[in-house]
């Protein structure tokens, strides 16, 4: 199937703004979604409030559009009452690391299969550029017109310390390495986290003056290296793009089919 | 490398939002924006087929179809 | 009634009538004084095949318990004040949405943390209003444990019916006291399965365009056909819309289809009406000692009746003035300021002689308290 036949195409053009990383994220999804060759019917997307959450209206899936930051929760108990479903969440940084933040380590704890693609523009889009938990110190947004004082969150730390067993970063600009990276998170069995370094330059880009689209995704490209690279050792600033976590452990759902099986033979 | 690849681009102008991504990353220059900000192709014969425009389009309306 | 006589928790019996109308998926978070509940189906939900999961809280819980649902299982959750505050947004987004689903929320004294172990009957009025917007909404209640059985058996069923979430606004003294209940033979309780669309793949399938008699028929997440579900204002296809004349269809049709069946959701109890020119209004474990006294007073020839809601919302208006014409001093008993008293004023031509006998202090309202404020109205003071 072409990437097409994957989406709702009535409603395109989409309503991102121009040059939104959202709308590459989307794209890679579908190039993941198609070489796998995973059934239409047999895909949930999940996803919360925010520009990222819009994703799940474009796509040719069964989509649950839920409430700010809980898209784990809700997702998790799609999965669990229909475990041979495969459950994608896309969330934006602040979805799913301020008001989800909760649902979000827990459902790592738990390592039920969910595939949570954490989409990382740095800024609450949809309110108009506030200040998210991956902002980082020092930035310029509508709520920090002083310069922002909190520290951000490292994801893939987050997400490896709470448990997800796969655990993976990327960036707009690197397109084939999105595209892949989503492929292995769906396969992965087990709570499975991709962040995906994004772009929004009509808020973030504009408030701290880093030009437009392309701009934007050239310094994602500069800011960036592969795990383990040589230019990491003479420049730690750079952030690490590839797989961080890859282990196999007991899935929540397998486990509770384990239960189930307990308390039906009377322990 | 043989030359033996026929290649089509396909420009959705409904959905681009001429945000000159693909023009900017062409690794040949064969994109620019018209007049209308909207992509066209001026140089379908240096494109090599990478697909990086497509892969890279945030509005998924560049589609590059190619013929061994 | 034929079954098994069990001698049980109040808590215990809301898990037996949810098993048997059918529940096989639970979510939910521990708090006082409804754990039992999770405690009990964490136990029987597995042994039957069913799903019991503890979320990290109980905002987790609802949405958990939502998805769930629109895989095509009946659901439900349990919790208390706090709880039941977290719970609101979620609880707005399956109105919305229209997913079948059922809260329970066993009350306890507020606000905030207030009186974890005490009883009271102050959510009354957030079971209403609690989740913002516009909406309806259906709240059952029980007095006694056969009662709770078969109200919660309801609840699923009304869920189902209306594709609605449905609050079950049990109390403390009714969820932790013990007493004998018959759990009835599989079958002797009807139940009621939602509506799945004949649809078949393939054609076009409009999830939220209601029948004429508003229910609207479902199709299970991971069936045939894939549609989207949003808490945003929505078209039949279920699809954002910001179109008003949609906007408006939408609204009448999540309200009317609760209000225009206020009268089928209507359930009660009445104790010694025919002739009572005194009649006492209550619903939960305060419906106990107002029952007594009925009992009482009428042995000493007095004319006093008792109305026993068990649906609080949507107010039955219609059955109160029905039930109370001519009646010239109603009581409501209650444990919190006047939650119901409000609804019943409202609901009958002389509000001037509606009069409140309530407790709010944690404790049980008893018989006397009851006789007191009687004797009180009745200007013989105490």
């Amino acid at each position: 199937m072409a990437i097409k036949d994957y989406i709702r195409e009535r409603f395109f053009p989409h309503m991102w703004c121009p040059g939104c990383g959202h709308g590459i994220v989307l794209n890679g999804m579908l190039r993941a979604i198609e070489v796998l060759g995973l059934n239409k019917n047999d895909i949930v997307m999940v996803s919360g409030i925010g520009c990222s959450s819009r994703i799940s209206g474009y796509v040719d899936f069964h989509t649950l559009h839920t409430i700010h930051g809980r898209a784990l929760a809700f997702a998790t108990g799609v999965k669990m009452s229909r475990p041979e479903l495969n459950l994608i969440v896309p969330m934006g940084d602040g979805d799913a690391l301020a008001i989800g933040g909760n649902h979000f380590i827990h459902a790592a704890r738990r390592n039920i299969d969910l595939t949570a693609i954490v989409m990382n523009n740095r800024i609450y889009g949809m309110t108009g550029g506030q200040y998210s938990p991956l902002s980082g110190y020092g930035v310029s947004a509508t709520t920090a017109p002083y310069s922002n004082i909190d520290q951000s969150f490292d994801i893939v730390e987050l997400a490896r310390a709470a448990g997800a067993t796969f655990v993976a970063r990327t960036t707009t600009y690197h397109v084939q390495e999105l595209s892949n990276l989503i492929q292995q998170a769906i396969v992965h069995k087990g709570f499975s986290v991709v962040e995906v370094m994004s772009q929004c330059p009509t808020y973030f880009g504009r408030k701290n003056k880093e030009g437009g689209p392309a701009d934007m995704l050239k310094r994602m490209k500069d800011m960036t290296t592969p795990i383990g690279s040589k230019a990491k050792q003479s420049h730690t600033e750079l952030i690490e793009r590839g797989i961080f976590v890859q282990k196999i452990l007991p899935e929540y759902c397998s486990e509770y089919a384990g239960i189930i099986e307990r308390a039906m033979k009377g322990h | 490398m043989g030359k033996s690849k026929l290649i089509k681009h396909i420009i959705n102008r409904d959905w681009c939002k001429g945000c000159g991504i693909c023009v900017e990353f062409c690794p040949q220059n064969v994109l620019e924006l018209d007049e209308q900000d909207k992509v066209r192709t001026t140089r379908p014969e240096s494109c090599i087929g990478c697909k990086l425009c497509e892969l890279r389009c945030p509005d998924l309306a560049i589609e590059i179809h190619i013929k061994e | 009634m034929s079954g098994i006589i069990r001698f049980l928790q109040g808590n215990e019996v809301c898990v037996e009538a949810a098993l048997y109308a059918g529940l096989d998926f639970f979510a939910g978070y521990p708090i006082t004084p409804s754990t039992e509940i999770a405690e009990n189906l964490s136990l029987r939900l597995p042994q039957i095949g069913g799903k019991f999961i503890q979320m990290e809280d109980e905002i987790a819980s609802i949405c958990a318990i939502i998805g769930a649902s629109l895989t095509g299982h009946k659901v439900m959750t349990a919790t208390s004040g706090p709880g039941f505050s977290l719970m609101q947004e979620a609880l707005g987004y399956a109105v919305m949405a229209e997913i079948p689903s059922v809260i329970v929320n066993v009350q306890r004294g507020g606000p905030s943390t207030g009186l974890p172990t005490h009883v009271s009957q102050g959510d009354v009025n957030q079971a209403r209003w609690g989740t913002h917007g516009d909406h309806a909404i259906i709240v059952l209640t029980a007095s006694n444990h056969q009662d709770v059985f078969s109200i919660t058996v309801d609840a699923f069923n009304l869920a189902e019916t209306y594709r609605t979430p449905v609050v079950l606004l049990f109390d403390e003294i009714v969820g932790h006291m013990r007493e004998r209940v018959i759990i009835p033979e599989k079958g002797k309780l009807p139940l009621v399965d939602r509506l799945r669309t004949s649809v078949k793949e393939g054609v076009d399938y409009h999830p939220y365009l209601p029948r004429e008699d508003g229910r609207l028929p479902m199709s299970d997440f991971g069936g045939g056909h894939r549609y989207n579900v949003t808490g945003l204002a929505h078209d039949m296809w279920g699809f954002p819309s910001e179109n008003p004349q949609v906007i408006h269809g939408l609204m009448r049709h999540l309200i009317d289809k609760i209000q225009n069946n206020a009268g089928e959701i209507a359930r009660f109890r009445e104790y010694d009406l025919e002739d009572a020119e005194c009649v006492l209004i209550s619903y939960g474990s305060s419906a106990r000692s107002a029952l007594h006294v009925v009992k009482n007073r009428r042995k000493r020839g007095e004319r006093i009746g008792l109305l026993e809601l068990q649906t609080l919302w949507p107010f039955p208006h219609r059955l109160v003035r029905e039930k109370c014409a001519g009646i010239h001093t109603i009581v409501v008993v209650e444990m919190n300021m006047g939650q119901v008293l409000q609804e019943v004023k409202l609901s009958v031509p002389n509000p001037e002689r509606v009069f409140l006998a309530n407790r709010m202090d944690g404790v049980f309202i008893n018989p006397t308290d009851i006789r007191n404020i009687l004797r009180l109205i009745q200007g013989k003071g105490v």
